[in-house]
């Protein structure tokens, strides 16, 4: 349950407001929580998810760093280890690859090869996925990299609530955690977003509609066409829907929860088919619940091909209808 | 090369208001030479203009501008013999297309179409490259290659701007540019901005090109602003990359000082990290009026060549313009193509997987996001 009073004020926000709103009341609360990477001081980011905090924190806790992704979540690594929290970004998921030996050579396993004398209390944020009309390298969904690796967590919201909660847990966290932001949802939409600080906990799936004929297991940008496909069909068929929201740890419980009432699941992303998180969703449901299950597992997902330029974006993705069609194929098996 | 002359001695011929330096041996080219430079500088400017607007109307992407690289980046590929190899990065649309890329695969690339970035056969530039500072290691594998399996003289000139050379890959392909003695030629484009974040706060240094001393081999820096410069620089590096004196190394770091007139990319507002117009010491530098200037008052240009070049420039780019507009998104089915040399069974599972979603739904179903 997220830790917050239902009557307080609250405020219209979308998700790239939201992480702002998150960034700046965490930085209010402890000073030393700090925020890192390119672009992110006077430019407040490409996407403007640090917007205003150069112009409240200053340059000492909002810094603009030279090009190096490898150095930004090392020097984090670093900072973590001597007390700061730092909140470095990756300005597209799919430049973070250069650091990918600091996150997960050492921010990863800093506290198991230390055997706990130091942790690395920091928050990798990063915008990922498609549907942005963006250029190459801008529309990368790779959380399995992440979630794959013992020692990180990986927290990925679709609303402006979660968004802020989630954020405030992880930096709140004593584990680094990747904190992926669904770059095509920042501005989607608007929630009610509370003033005060809050927190969503990470590890808890969010039921997000429920059913009884099929469960979908999804996360960040597929949560809303999932919805959209799990409504077109309502009529037929009642599905509910599961959004994971924290990649790891994986909320088993909720997922298996849910395909013991349903008897049959489908799990979508957009990352490729192969190797994606479906996959471990669906064997954590084998584990658990095989013999609820009343139909092969169903993934509607991108397809095992590297993420098309853009003219062709609309067709890698997964959307309402090819959802839809996931949802039947399970059913009517 | 340049006998021992300092990286921070910048190598410039002409001068701010564009008129010839005096005291400075002009580089040996011809009149024609010249002519083409301008025309091909003043013909990114125009390409560089008309995409921002295509871009505003939706017709291509997020596009990135070389406003102010002109001079630079076709001085610097004139250098280049037609054996020689252009490493870009994802601004050099006019070093590439010197290089012999028609300016319709750079339209197409970022109009999202994977077919911008197959490149002819006996083009000699590497696909574009949108990660920051990722490409200088495959510059050095390509020119190493030549060494081992060919007898070739190839030279590989790498593009990469500023910022790029904070990444740990630049160095790292430059340390093995002097290790294993590749005909390289590092060209950095210092236009002083890495998106927001200016130059001064990318390095600690006054002079990227010295660190070239670091790896071992030369570095220069260069008014990247004045064209006969730029090529003086360029075609010195690639002489030497071809046949060094006994005592010297293949590699050159060649610094090109300077300025991103425009944004960074389309969806960047530069208003927000600095002032409305770029500084006006930067301004007066601005290649084309500057090298018009010093081909009128030399004599080698009229206002009627002028027009004609002009003209004609409009024409090129109006057929340019037309062909891309007109290209339709390539088939679906082609995200498949190239993933492997031989589909996987995998692979071939979905693409009839895409068939029959596109047959049972039809495109627009499919592709309705929204």
């Amino acid at each position: 349950m997220a830790t917050t009073d239902s009557d307080q004020d609250t405020q219209s926000l979308t998700i790239v407001e939201s992480v702002q709103d998150g960034l700046r009341s965490e930085m209010a609360r402890d000073d030393d929580v700090i925020v890192l990477g390119e672009d992110v001081g006077q430019n407040g980011g490409v996407f403007r998810a640090t917007d205003g905090l150069y112009e409240e924190y200053g340059e000492d806790r909002v810094v603009d760093t030279p090009l190096a992704e490898s150095c930004i979540a090392g020097a984090a690594v670093g900072l973590a280890a001597h007390g700061m929290k730092p909140v470095p970004e990756m300005q597209f998921l799919g430049f973070s690859y250069p650091a990918f030996e600091q996150i997960i050579n050492h921010a990863a396993r800093l506290r198991a090869r230390s055997c706990g004398q130091y942790s690395c209390q920091m928050v990798i944020r990063t915008p990922y996925g498609g549907g942005i009309s963006a250029p190459e390298h801008h529309s990368e969904s790779t959380e399995t990299f992440f979630a794959h690796y013992p020692g990180l967590k990986v927290v990925v919201p679709s609303t402006p609530y979660d968004t802020k909660g989630l954020l405030t847990s992880a930096i709140r966290d004593p584990d680094p955690v990747v904190f992926l932001e669904p770059a095509r949802l920042y501005r989607g939409f608007k929630d009610e977003v509370p003033e005060e600080s809050y927190t969503v906990p990470i590890g808890d799936a969010a039921v997000r509609r429920e059913g009884s004929d099929v469960s979908v297991f999804t996360w960040g940008s597929m949560t809303p066409p999932t919805l959209e496909a799990a409504e077109n069909v309502e009529d037929e068929i009642s599905v509910e829907v599961v959004e994971l929201r924290s990649l790891s740890p994986l909320d088993t419980e909720t997922i298996v929860e849910s395909v013991k009432k349903t008897g049959r699941s489908a799990v979508v992303h957009e990352a490729p088919k192969s190797v994606g998180l479906g996959a471990e969703v669906t064997a954590r449901i084998q584990e658990e619940a095989l013999l609820y299950l009343e139909a092969p597992i169903e993934r509607v997902t991108g397809f095992d091909v590297p993420f098309p330029l853009y003219s062709l974006e609309e067709f890698y993705l997964p959307e309402a209808t090819r959802i839809e069609d996931g949802i039947r194929t399970v059913t009517e098996f | 090369m340049s006998t021992l002359r300092q990286p921070s001695d910048r190598v410039q011929f002409i001068d701010t208001d564009g008129m010839p330096l005096e005291d400075v041996d002009h580089p040996s080219m011809t009149d024609d030479t010249m002519l083409e430079l301008y025309r091909d500088m003043y013909l990114a400017r125009r390409f560089d203009r008309r995409t921002v607007k295509l871009n505003r109307t939706g017709e291509i992407g997020s596009f990135p501008p070389l406003y102010g690289h002109e001079a630079a980046q076709v001085a610097s590929a004139h250098a280049l013999e037609p054996e020689d190899w252009v490493i870009p990065s994802y601004r050099d649309h006019a070093a590439l297309h010197v290089h012999g890329l028609d300016l319709g695969n750079i339209l197409l690339y970022y109009k999202g179409i994977e077919q911008g970035n197959a490149i002819p056969d006996d083009v000699n530039v590497f696909p574009i490259n949108g990660s920051v500072g990722s490409q200088p290691p495959h510059a050095v594998g390509l020119a190493w290659a030549d060494s081992l399996v060919n007898d070739s003289e190839s030279v590989y000139a790498c593009y990469f701007g500023d910022g790029a050379t904070s990444q740990g890959d630049v160095h790292e392909a430059m340390n093995f540019a002097g290790v294993f003695d590749t005909p390289n030629v590092f060209f950095c484009q210092n236009n002083q901005w890495a998106i927001s974040v200016p130059f001064e706060k990318q390095t600690a240094a006054d002079s990227l090109a010295s660190r070239a001393q670091g790896y071992g081999f030369e570095g220069i820096q260069v008014d990247g602003m004045d064209p006969l410069a730029v090529y003086d620089v360029m075609r010195t590096a690639v002489e030497k990359a071809k046949s060094p004196a006994d005592d010297e190394l293949r590699p050159t770091f060649i610094e090109a000082m300077l300025y991103r007139l425009g944004a960074h990319s389309t969806a960047d507002d530069p208003t927000k990290y600095r002032g409305d117009e770029p500084p006006e010491e930067w301004q007066e530098k601005d290649p084309i009026p500057r090298f018009r200037t010093y081909l009128i008052e030399t004599g080698r240009l009229d206002e009627e060549e002028d027009d004609a070049i002009r003209s004609s420039v409009e024409d090129e780019l109006a057929d340019v313009i037309e062909t891309v507009k007109s290209t339709e998104p390539p088939d679906p089915e082609q995200m498949f193509d190239h993933v492997y040399e031989e589909a996987t069974p995998l692979l071939e599972d979905q693409r009839e997987q895409l068939e029959y979603l596109r047959e049972t739904y039809g495109d627009d179903e499919l592709t309705d996001h929204e």
